[in-house]
């Protein structure tokens, strides 16, 4: 039969030498294996002091961008939510009224706009499908909760703030390779 | 001067019992943290700085615990099990001497609660002892695997008891005594009894491990087969009282080996240093505790290295070539004291 993996070893019976028989040598030489291991770094990250590093591509908790003005972006096509594969996204959309021009950027908006946490698998397809970068996936981590109510997400938790200074910074997930895939003429919608 | 001796034995044995205890807690700390550092994790951390009350809060839960005695189990010999263990393993440090002898006003004061003249045999007896409270725990609990367990743990003992006797019959016709302070100042400076008897020691050691009842030879308790062996059906305090005479065995053998192979609390160079009387005898306390944490490390280092013998490697071990080894080595040592000491 052909083998699978070239790790295989092929065991023999045949009878120990003295110092295999005596198996001391073996002990020590595994005593000196755990001795190494006693003094090597730990792989440890002891959790709530220390994080670890987020990829800079990390797919964690939703966002919904404004624009530079502060205007929502979204405009409730609902792409996201066909592009969801757990459903997780829901939205009602609205009309915008008159003198809300400042609030929402298109003449439709989102009035509301909930993710489930429980049922997102994180995969970024929303973020892909969102035809005016509306909804981006961040590094930020969905908080641990007892019940399941908390983890539906609402436009409160997932509009950005109005504030300059406290918008969600998406600009590490526009790696070289995203934004070359963005200059795409098919994709120029994306703008 | 009666009453002083006596107030000062009384004394010094609360001292020796606390510090026994305090050990065998640490070291259940000692033992996570050193499982942790050779599986390249952390330990105990949480409880305290560096993790240092987590025995306290061991404890606590130990207490804390419902304690369940099974219907069918001989009560007065379920609760007789864990007690005989807990306090035969405490008794053994009696007769270790963890000093010289301290000159305060003019009086002497050892080192030692007692200094029996046949120190070692008093050892053995302690430990021997030692077994019944497994062996009745086991029977008591009216289980199988309890039951097993404890029929592994008798055999262990007779098993490797008889070379251990051997290694120490002769070790015993090197230093001439049984007493185990004699012993010890025999070894003085460097002269310590390992370098006499390199092979009794390693049978001692392999031995002591098995006597302990720890891994590689902690078949009695045999997580993966026996569930928790002679504690099965043990709870609460009383399993606390099996898992903690462990530890205090643990202490007591790396302290009676040290004492008889690695010179008790000589150090070497000692009389070099010029130092007063008082202040050899307790640098050498101290000494003679570091060797019982080295070899505490030593114990657990080989818990956490070598994976559990089988039963019949265990019985073939033991019989076929520990005792022949022992055998052997007694031949050794007489014949060769037969021939230089003798003529």
């Amino acid at each position: 039969m052909q083998a699978l993996t070239n790790r295989s070893k092929v065991v023999s019976n045949k009878k120990m030498n003295f110092w295999e028989w005596i198996y001391l040598p073996a002990i020590v030489k595994g005593m000196s294996i755990t001795l190494k291991h006693f003094f090597r770094k730990k792989a440890t990250i002891s959790y709530p002091e220390q994080q670890r590093e987020f990829s800079q591509v990390y797919r964690g908790r939703h966002v919904l961008k404004r624009d530079d003005e502060g205007r929502e972006r979204c405009t409730a096509c609902g792409l996201c939510a066909v592009a969801c594969p757990a459903e997780a996204i829901t939205m009602i959309a609205a009309e915008r009224k008159p003198g809300e021009e400042n609030l929402y950027r298109e003449e439709k908006y989102a009035e509301e706009y909930e993710i489930n946490m429980l049922r997102c698998i994180f995969c970024g397809d929303c973020e892909e499908a969102c035809p005016k970068e509306a909804i981006f996936l961040t590094d930020r981590i969905v908080e641990s909760d007892y019940e399941r109510q908390p983890f539906v997400y609402g436009k409160d938790l997932l509009v950005e703030p109005l504030d300059p200074a406290k918008r969600i910074d998406i600009s590490k997930r526009q790696t070289e390779s995203v934004l070359k895939f963005k200059q795409n003429k098919r994709f120029a919608h994306n703008k | 001067m009666d009453w002083t001796l006596y107030i000062y034995k009384t004394i010094f044995l609360v001292i020796i019992f606390l510090i026994t205890l305090v050990v065998a807690m640490y070291s259940t700390y000692g033992e996570r943290k050193v499982a942790a550092f050779m599986q390249d994790r952390r330990g105990p951390n949480r409880a305290g700085p560096f993790g240092l009350l987590q025995p306290l809060a061991d404890g606590v839960k130990m207490f804390m615990k419902e304690e369940i005695i099974p219907l069918t189990a001989n009560r007065m010999l379920f609760i007789l099990g864990p007690s005989i263990a807990m306090v035969t393993a405490m008794l053994t440090g009696v007769i270790i001497p963890w000093g010289g002898t301290l000159n305060i006003g003019g009086l002497d004061f050892s080192m030692q609660v007692a200094d029996l003249n046949i120190g070692i045999l008093y050892v053995f007896a302690m430990v021997s002892i030692g077994v019944y409270g497994i062996m009745i725990g086991g029977w008591a609990s009216n289980n199988k695997y309890a039951l097993l367990g404890a029929i592994r743990a008798g055999s262990q003992m007779i098993s490797y008891e008889i070379a251990m006797g051997m290694s120490i019959i002769a070790l015993i016709l090197t230093t001439g005594s049984l007493s185990l302070h004699d012993i010890v100042e025999q070894q003085h400076g460097i002269n310590w009894n390992i370098f006499h008897q390199p092979l009794g020691f390693l049978i001692y050691l392999i031995c002591s491990i098995a006597e302990t009842n720890r891994a590689p030879f902690d078949l009695p308790e045999c997580e993966t087969e026996l569930i928790g062996g002679y504690h099965t059906e043990y709870s609460s305090m009383k399993l606390g009282f099996y898992l903690f005479a462990e530890y205090i065995n643990m202490f007591v053998s790396s302290a009676v080996i040290a004492t008889l192979y690695f010179g008790g609390y000589n150090m070497p160079f000692i009389d070099q240093l010029g130092l007063s009387a008082n202040v050899v005898t307790l640098l050498g306390s101290l000494f003679f505790f570091l060797k019982i944490f080295f070899f505490i490390f030593l114990f657990m280092w080989i818990r956490w290295t070598l994976p559990r013998f089988r039963y019949d490697q265990l019985m073939n071990l033991g019989w076929k070539k520990l005792m022949p080894l022992a055998i052997f080595n007694i031949m050794a040592t007489a014949t060769y004291y037969y021939f230089t000491v003798l003529k």
